[in-house]
């Protein structure tokens, strides 16, 4: 006999499908797979979904972190309990020229800083593993050329993305051949926005960095920026003092470059509360998309992920 | 305020608890910038209070600086995504937005409208479940109307939002409404008939710049009693994944933790599956019984289309990625041959007897395309003739695959009767096809058994068939030295037979010109004939410029491995031309000659050829000792 009572999927259970989709599209075809992981919330989510993608089976595919040295040490920790926790292997690649050369967001500004540790810290980790895909976390939502770029988007030998030669993608039917030297990116939650993203973390219960709720820290004001003072690397002007304050970070990244919200949700509902009653995009609270407008696709096709 | 923000500042537990139970809606929108398309979906965005303050005053510096409406705020800015679009005003590719209110959510598919952009249309039209077709109130239906309507019904979007934009400039006009939704309606009601879509339509009078009929009815509107846009969206039947069709389980990945566990993963085309129900496995039509269905979240009782589960069964048979998993009692149809209709979608015409790669679901198949039956006028929907399909155009075309697959009709399931094509070459995604029916000549057509067979032939010759397939720009020596390859081969006592292009098309290729296509099948058929001789066990020779990588490689692919020995006869161009035994390269440079290789129609070298012979530094009589040599050397023949 057939049910008639559970006709419809939510729309979180249909996103999630449709993730999980993606990823065995991906074990199943590639050679090499990573997924970057980068400690954040998308990454958290996308790390949920690739055990359930898999389960009983864990995920074929290590993880990769991309440490650029300059995480808050939260973020570290929480990384290394959470991975260890689901039994992963986890890769965790620094740009070592980047660090002999004392490449520092306070010295050399974020856009070299990025550069430098993230973009071709994230090209070295993927041809020293010779990775053919490499999973990663970003949403079309997020940033208006990230709206057009593909889930299964293609990368020349030398990592760039050339958006006027993207591949039709129809149904769910992914071409995953690749040429000599090709590689892919994928991006399993590109339908999500950010408030799926914490509905399903909400939904699902999923462990997240503490520093995502509101706890008193030692911030200073730069420019109208609360930037947290993790560690004795920050430079400090003349008279300034950080000063404890309830705060809450929107985005991870690397600490000199994220800006913190005054905050006193300390429960996923209370963060989503404040989302959703907040007046400003999510990517504002990073430095590197204000420079100008096409920013982002400027950095894209250099490599940026 | 609203009363969702009350809600949030209130109770923000409750307002989550009413936003688990969302459902989903992907539709399209079809029109041009002149319809007001960007508008359109900038104002859902704006309205449904998806854009942020940085985001609004971003938009606000970007209308006054490259915006169209003056002071206004200019919404096509806030979705035109990539900078050179920006720049040039109008949107090139598909760019998925969205959006949310209190009962769904939405992913809008935002595609351009011009005929040389039906391949981004179709693209968006794939997983889309409504299409919003924008009509000018002012132009009513346009040629570029009936295209889009077309192509949504192809693509079997079954419900249609007929959006009468710009009403506020034909000064709400009903009537004006009524002459365009009257003509609408007559022309669509003919197109179930040519793609097999039943669709219901729904005609909006809007102004998406000024928002009447966007989220509330339009005070200037009074006479419209329908639903506004939004609150149509909001409440329209959605027909996810087709929970209600036969059960279909396209097999993505098998699932091995350990030897005790063996299960099936992949995402429910459609239909429902619970544990007892008895399946049935294509291609191979092994049935089973389904044990459980795991997740990680427990075993479910029961899963629906749409999600994403696996399978594990009662008894063990043998299954793999590709398979399709049914319900026993109404599987889908397996076949190697079908009518389907082409979109193609690369600036390489789509040539028949050309191979690609076909990708069907999870299943992969190589395909050789018979040519078109028909070719469609997007706009006017004329089938006319066509021995191609160039960019962007439609055609019915027959399908040949080198193996069973199983399959739906499209109309009947878009999972697993849609596939794509992709170049062998390239890799790209060249076209995409939609299956209407399998074709039953090849199941008729039974290899006839015979007793004597490649291999005794080749014995009693003493001798292994192979052969030797001659590469190279006309003039630059092929059949000469194919001749003395010959010769010594004979000289040796070989079994041989030359194929000559010239000598082949005075009676079997006759009917072929020089068009990329009768190019083609002009190799397709030499490569055929191939194939037969070294099943008669000889050493065949085959001398064509055969220009095309792709037929060089079907025809290597025709035989067995070993037996296909590429041979590039590298002659650069200014030299073959110089030579010009045959006055064939100035007749070309003259333009007496269309479609001359090296001249007017390419000539793709071969990349790893198991020989390379140049005639600029060996005279053709060392050349063909050197091929001697090697054949010798790779234990083709054996002459000490």
């Amino acid at each position: 006999m057939k049910s008639l009572t559970l006709l419809h999927l939510t729309h979180l259970e249909r996103l999630e499908a449709e993730s999980i989709h993606i990823m065995r599209e991906v074990a199943a075809e590639a050679e090499n797979p990573v997924m970057l992981y980068s400690v954040g919330k998308d990454s958290a989510v996308m790390l949920q979904l690739a055990m359930k993608a898999f389960y009983p089976s864990k995920p074929p595919f290590p993880l990769l972190h991309v440490d650029t040295g300059w995480k808050f040490k939260e973020m570290i920790s929480f990384r290394d309990a959470h991975v260890k926790k689901l039994g992963l292997e986890l890769i965790v690649h620094t740009n070592q020229e980047g660090v002999d050369m004392g490449v520092s967001p306070f010295k050399h500004g974020s856009s070299m800083h990025t550069d430098i540790m993230k973009t071709q810290g994230l090209k070295q980790a993927l041809n020293k593993y010779k990775f053919d895909v490499a999973f990663g976390g970003a949403r079309r939502d997020e940033e208006k050329s990230r709206a057009k770029e593909r889930i299964f988007s293609f990368r020349t030998a030398d990592h760039r993305w050339d958006p006027k030669n993207q591949r039709p993608e129809l149904w769910n039917i992914y071409n995953t051949r690749k040429s000599e030297g090709e590689s892919i990116r994928v991006f399993p939650l590109s339908n999500w926005t950010e408030l799926d993203i914490w509905q399903y973390i909400y939904r699902e219960n999923i462990p997240i960095v503490p520093l995502y709720f509101a706890a008193p820290r030692p911030v200073v004001n730069r420019d109208g920026t609360l930037i947290m003072v993790d560690d004795d690397r920050m430079p400090m002007e003349k008279n300034e003092q950080p000063i404890m304050q309830s705060v809450r970070f929107r985005t991870l990244g690397c600490y000199p470059l994220t800006g913190a919200v005054p905050s006193k949700a300390t429960t996923l509902p209370e963060i989503i509360q404040e989302m959703l009653l907040t007046k400003t995009s999510e990517r504002a609270g990073r430095t590197i998309d204000h420079d100008q407008s096409a920013s982002m696709e400027k950095k894209k096709q250099e490599g940026y992920f | 305020m609203t009363f969702q923000d009350k809600l949030i500042k209130a109770d923000i537990n409750a307002y989550l608890d009413q936003h688990q139970t969302k459902s989903m809606l992907r539709f399209i929108t079809c029109g041009s910038v002149d319809d007001g398309k960007s508008t359109l979906i900038g104002r859902l965005l704006y309205d449904s209070k998806m854009i942020f303050e940085d985001q609004l005053a971003a938009l606000e510096v970007d209308s006054k600086k490259l915006g169209t409406q003056g002071d206004d705020l200019d919404f096509a800015l806030l979705v035109d995504g990539l900078a050179s679009e920006r720049e040039q005003g109008i949107t090139i590719d598909v760019a998925y937005r969205y959006f949310a209110t209190e009962k769904r959510k939405f992913i809008v598919a935002d595609t351009p409208g011009h005929e040389q952009y039906t391949r981004n249309m179709a693209t968006g039209a794939s997983t889309a479940e409504l299409a919003i077709i924008l009509v000018d109130a002012r132009h009513g239906v346009q040629t570029q109307t009936r295209r889009h309507s077309y192509i949504a019904s192809l693509l079997g979007i079954k419900k249609i939002v007929l959006a009468v934009n710009k009403m506020d400039l034909v000064d709400y006009d009903q009537g004006v409404f009524d002459k365009i939704v009257a003509e609408y309606s007559e022309f669509a009601s003919g197109l179930s008939e040519k793609t097999g879509t039943n669709q219901t339509i729904e005609p909006i009078p809007l102004s998406a710049l000024k928002g009447d009929n966007i989220t509330e009815n339009s005070k200037a509107m009074k006479w419209y009693h329908g639903p506004s846009l939004i609150s149509h969206l909001e409440t329209v039947e959605i027909d996810d994944g087709n929970s209600a069709g036969e059960f279909r389980l396209p097999v993505q990945w098998v699932n091995r933790p350990n030897l005790n566990f063996r299960g099936f993963s992949g995402l429910i085309s459609s239909g429902q599956i619970r544990p007892g129900d008895a399946i049935k496995v294509l291609p191979s039509a092994k049935t089973s019984t389904v044990k459980s269905i795991v997740t990680m979240d427990g075993d479910l009782p029961e899963a629906i289309a749409g999600q994403s589960i696996t399978l594990t069964l009662e008894n063990e048979i043998d299954i793999s990625r590709g398979d399709l998993i049914c319900s026993a009692h109404s599987p889908a149809e397996s076949a190697n041959q079908f009518e389907t209709t082409i979109l193609w979608m690369s600036d390489e015409a789509m040539l028949s007897g050309r191979s690609y790669i076909l990708k069907c679901g999870t299943q992969t198949a190589t395909a050789t395309m018979a040519p078109p039956k028909c070719r469609i006028n997007v706009n006017t929907l004329e089938e006319l003739a066509a021995r191609k399909l160039e960019l962007n155009e439609i055609g019915v075309c027959n399908v040949a695959l080198d193996k069973q697959i199983a399959f739906d009709p499209y109309s009947q399931n878009r999972d697993t009767g849609g596939f794509v094509l992709i170049d062998r070459y390239t890799n790209a995604t060249v076209g995409v096809g939609m299956i209407h029916f399998a074709l039953r000549r090849a199941s008729n057509i039974h290899w006839q058994a015979v007793d004597t067979d490649k291999n005794s032939r080749a014995a009693q010759k003493g001798q292994k068939p192979a052969i030797l397939w001659f590469t190279g720009l006309s003039g630059s020596g092929k059949s000469t030295i194919a001749n003395h390859v010959e010769k010594k081969l004979t000289a040796f006592g070989r079994h041989t037979y030359l194929l000559d292009g010239d000598n082949v098309r005075h009676g079997l290729n006759k009917d072929l010109g020089f068009t990329d296509v009768d190019r083609v099948e002009n190799i397709r058929r030499i490569a055929e004939v191939s194939k037969l001789m070294v099943d008669a066990g000889l050493i065949t020779l085959v001398s064509f410029i055969s220009p095309f990588r792709s037929e060089r490689r079907l025809a290597r692919e025709l035989v067995e491995e070993g037996e296909f020995f590429e041979i590039h006869v590298d002659t650069p161009l200014e030299v073959a031309e110089a030579r010009d035994v045959k006055g064939l390269y100035k007749k070309a440079r003259e333009g007496k000659l269309k479609n001359f290789t090296g001249i007017d129609s390419p000539y793709e070298e071969p990349e790893n050829p198991e020989m390379r012979v140049s005639t600029t530094s060996m005279s053709a009589e060392e050349a063909a000792d050197f091929i001697i040599q090697q054949l010798n050397n790779q234990g083709v023949i054996d002459i000490g």
